[in-house]
């Protein structure tokens, strides 16, 4: 996928001054974006798209939450844990969340490696965020398992509106299932970094396209984008 | 006269050839193909075997409402599920594939000359989610119950209740799932066109020399990406409400003298979300009419079309504006009366982009060397009709004229002329246009004059006297009509009249149906460029285009696409990889 770079951007004519050179630069020969491979941008355009169903997803929460005329839980004592006999509010989640972001660390340094062609660190940061991102999802059903046995359901719950308990599954569950996937293909690119299938040039199986270490980076644009969202949720669901 | 300017010099090739897919069996060639051209064809004749579905539905409707009480089986819950599954699949699975998945996959990749879409692999699984989401569909035809009677709509809390058919069996559910379906297909074919547009074009090939038909596909398919999302978020609620027992959209609501479980939803969030997705879709249908049609017009007038630019900008403000507008469906909501204000406003602002497309098509006839082939006939029948609903849509708009139209008759002729009608006559056009490019044979003429004019007369005696049914306050979606005060025999005697027409129009498909399989074999060969038309894909080496597209070498596009009757030209057009040295330009510099 090497070709689908642009290297020598030296051809381009000098263009118009304001609107009309930013519009003479978008509209240039081939390509809109001049250093962006066809990957990447792909990815950066899903993850507009995926952004407005979050957004769709978050306002909905808001909308539900701010018309509702029984009372909202109160976040700070739902998601409290009683350790060592006291309880400290929303401590499960700053857990969790220092997890996630910490996985976004470990990503952008595999995508450094990879770029230097470091077999070896790249793959083994690959497997920490892939294994940082599967201790999420794990704290996630922790964290599920314990609201659901305390009275929390889609329909209902013991504290006041039944839509706290819908949302939250929905929102956190769509959420839970992107880093799932994250983690599935993580663990796929490490493999292919592992087996040195970039330096390799081997064939995707299902693609038959050659993949290079940028395909690293990309999956680094989903990961964060996914970590970006979580602090959207975070702020929204959990400090609101 | 115009300025004659020699075409831009072109740069050297910056980037390589991507290696292609090369299909191993016939399995890999025709049917899990990764070729662009053959995943468009699957997609139109998967599109075109739904729509037929759709076609007869609207012959059942039509049954009922022309001839009431004739006919036994046709239930009231039986003409509610017609009316539903006729308007979803029209809409979503006819309209909207047939452009982005059929045109989209065909004539992207030719007219800006690539070599494929930038991933066919993901292409391909386009298509298939996209089967799978047509089975799911039709699947609901056969679920106990049958499918939902909700309304395309779909709205709740009546969509998942009992009294609706399928509410509280499975076709809800079914058609939930399929939308869902659709829209992850969808993403994925339209990451490709977008990314293939924005990254994959060939040397010389500027956003401002494609051809309008890739502009308005694009713009349509970057506004399905941002607004299918809304559909999608709202159909996991639903689902939701109706599997769960969530209370998204569901109000304390009371079924048949029982108290439900829900509590506290909003029916109106439905709708907010259902719209923001609705009306840019309205425009994800029109917007390729739209350039397909500039395209038509161009070539059979022999002449540059008119304010290219001018055109261009106006299919990006209207898929920006379209985003604006939602809620001008929604007047009857309840919602406060404040917001009827922004969004008529908004509404009637999108008419002035529109109107500058209508005058620039009819500027660029003016004084053009007209044939009156049948893709001009298609494309002159659509001007006329779309501005035709374009102004009831003006109507409507408005809040104080749309509250006493709502939910008439009025509404139907107007959605009908301007999404149904007009962007039909342009695919039409364009499988007349286009059908020599994809199987090296011209459709009959002969037939193809008969299906043009019954067709487009039909349609106007179908849908126009359904705007004075509307004015007499004639509702829509009633099953039954015949006891009503206002129901006066004249206005029987239109539906009546209607439904019949209704059915020659029907008939007159099946005869383009018919022209469209006996020509694969008997039509006329059409050579490489019967329309002597400009665009790359009628400069390939082979008709139809082989895997790979343009043989060994990329074509270098010199010029824009609209070079027809250039003074000093030896012809009357002049393909966009003719060099500038050998021929004048019109481009606009």
């Amino acid at each position: 996928m090497a070709e689908t770079t642009m290297t020598h951007t030296s051809q381009m004519e000098p263009r118009p001054a304001g609107w009309r050179g930013i519009a003479a630069d978008w509209a240039s020969d081939q390509r809109a974006f001049k250093n962006v491979s066809w990957g990447k941008a792909m990815m950066w355009i899903f993850l507009l798209s995926d952004t407005f169903i979050f957004g769709c997803f978050l306002l909905s929460y808001m909308t539900a939450r701010i018309s509702t005329r029984v009372p909202w839980p109160n976040p700070s004592e739902v998601f409290a844990l009683r350790i060592g006999g006291s309880e400290i509010p929303l401590i499960l989640i700053a857990i969790m969340t220092f997890v996630l972001i910490s996985s976004s660390g470990t990503m952008a340094m595999a995508v450094n490696f990879g770029y230097r062609r470091d077999r070896r660190k790249t793959a083994i940061l690959m497997l920490l965020t892939a294994a940082l991102g599967a201790t999420f999802v794990g704290m996630q059903a922790f964290e599920w398992t314990k609201l659901i046995t305390e009275g929390v359901r889609p329909w209902g719950n013991p504290w006041g509106a039944a839509q706290f308990g819908s949302c939250f599954f929905m929102i956190t569950g769509f959420h839970g299932t992107h880093v799932t996937i994250g983690v599935i293909f993580l663990i796929i690119v490490a493999r292919k970094v592992w087996r040195g299938d970039f330096d390799t040039g081997r064939p995707g199986y299902f693609t038959s396209r050659r993949g290079r270490y940028e395909n690293v980076e990309i999956m680094g644009l989903y990961w964060h984008f996914v970590d970006l969202v979580w602090v959207f949720i975070f702020a929204f669901f959990y400090l609101w | 006269m115009v300025d004659v300017t020699p075409a831009d010099a072109v740069p050297p090739a910056e980037v390589g050839e991507v290696e292609l897919y090369h299909p191993h069996s016939w399995w890999t060639k025709y049917v899990f193909s990764q070729d662009a051209k053959v995943i468009a064809v699957q997609y139109s004749a998967t599109a075109t075997a739904i729509g037929l579905v759709a076609l007869v539905l609207s012959w059942l409707m039509r049954l009922q409402l022309g001839f009431p009480g004739t006919f036994d089986f046709i239930t009231p819950e039986a003409y509610y599920q017609f009316i539903t599954m006729h308007g979803m699949i029209m809409v979503i699975y006819l309209l909207t594939a047939l452009f982005l998945g059929g045109f989209g996959n065909y004539l992207i990749p030719l007219m800006v000359g690539a070599r494929d879409m930038v991933f066919p692999y993901v292409n391909m699984l386009s298509y298939w989610v996209y089967l799978l989401a047509v089975l799911v569909l039709v699947s609901s035809f056969f679920a106990p119950g049958g499918p939902t009677g909700a309304g395309w709509t779909l709205y709740p809390p009546q969509a998942i209740m009992t009294g609706t058919p399928g509410g509280q069996d499975w076709g809800i559910i079914l058609m939930l799932s399929s939308l869902i379906l659709f829209i992850i297909g969808f993403t994925m074919g339209g990451l490709n066109y977008v990314v293939t547009v924005l990254q994959g074009r060939t040397r010389g090939m500027t956003l401002m020399r494609l051809p309008l038909t890739v502009w308005g596909i694009f713009t349509a398919t970057v506004m399905a990406l941002l607004a299918f999302p809304a559909l999608f978020v709202a159909c996991v609620m639903m689902l939701l409400d109706r599997v769960l027992g969530t209370s998204f959209f569901m109000p304390a609501i009371v079924e048949m003298g029982t108290q439900l479980q829900h509590n506290g939803g909003s029916p109106i969030l439905f709708q907010h979300l259902f719209w923001f997705f609705g009306h840019p879709e309205v425009y994800i249908v029109a917007l390729p009419a739209f350039g397909i049609v500039s395209d038509l017009i161009s070539t059979h007038a022999r002449k540059n079309i008119f304010g290219y630019r001018m055109m261009v900008w106006a299919i990006i403000a209207i898929g920006a504006l379209s985003f604006v507008v939602w809620a001008h469906h929604m007047y009857v909501s309840g919602m406060h009366p404040y917001f009827g204000f922004f969004f008529a406003t908004t509404t009637l602002i999108i008419a002035v982009p529109t109107a500058i497309k209508v005058y620039n098509w009819v500027l660029t006839l003016w004084r053009g060397d007209i044939h009156l082939t049948i893709p001009m006939l298609f494309a002159l029948a659509f001007i006329v009709t779309f501005v035709n609903g374009g102004l009831t849509g003006l109507f409507l708009g408005n809040v104080v004229v749309d509250v006493p139209l709502s939910d008439t008759m009025f509404v139907v002729a107007h959605f009908h002329m301007v999404m149904g009608v007009a962007p039909i006559l342009v695919i039409f056009g364009a499988i007349y246009h286009w059908y020599p490019k994809v199987t090296g044979r011209m459709l009959d003429e002969t037939l193809g004059k008969f299906h043009f004019w019954v067709t487009f007369l039909g349609a106007y005696l179908i849908f126009f006297p359904m705007h004075y049914l509307g004015l007499m306050g004639i509702p829509r979606r009633y099953a039954e009509l015949t006891d009503m005060t206002i129901m006066t025999e004249s206005a029987h005697h239109l539906n009546s009249f209607i439904s019949i027409m209704a059915f020659i129009v029907g008939f007159a498909q099946m005869v383009f149906l018919f022209n469209l399989i006996w020509s694969i074999r008997h039509g006329r060969e059409a050579g490489g460029n019967p329309w002597r038309a400009t665009t790359l894909e009628w400069q390939t080496p082979e008709t139809p285009p082989a895997h790979g597209n343009f043989g060994k070498e990329l074509p270098i596009v010199y010029r824009w696409a609209y070079d027809y009757s250039v003074p000093g030209a030896k012809e009357d057009f002049i393909p966009q990889n003719v060099p500038g040295d050998f021929a004048p330009s019109r481009e606009p510099a």
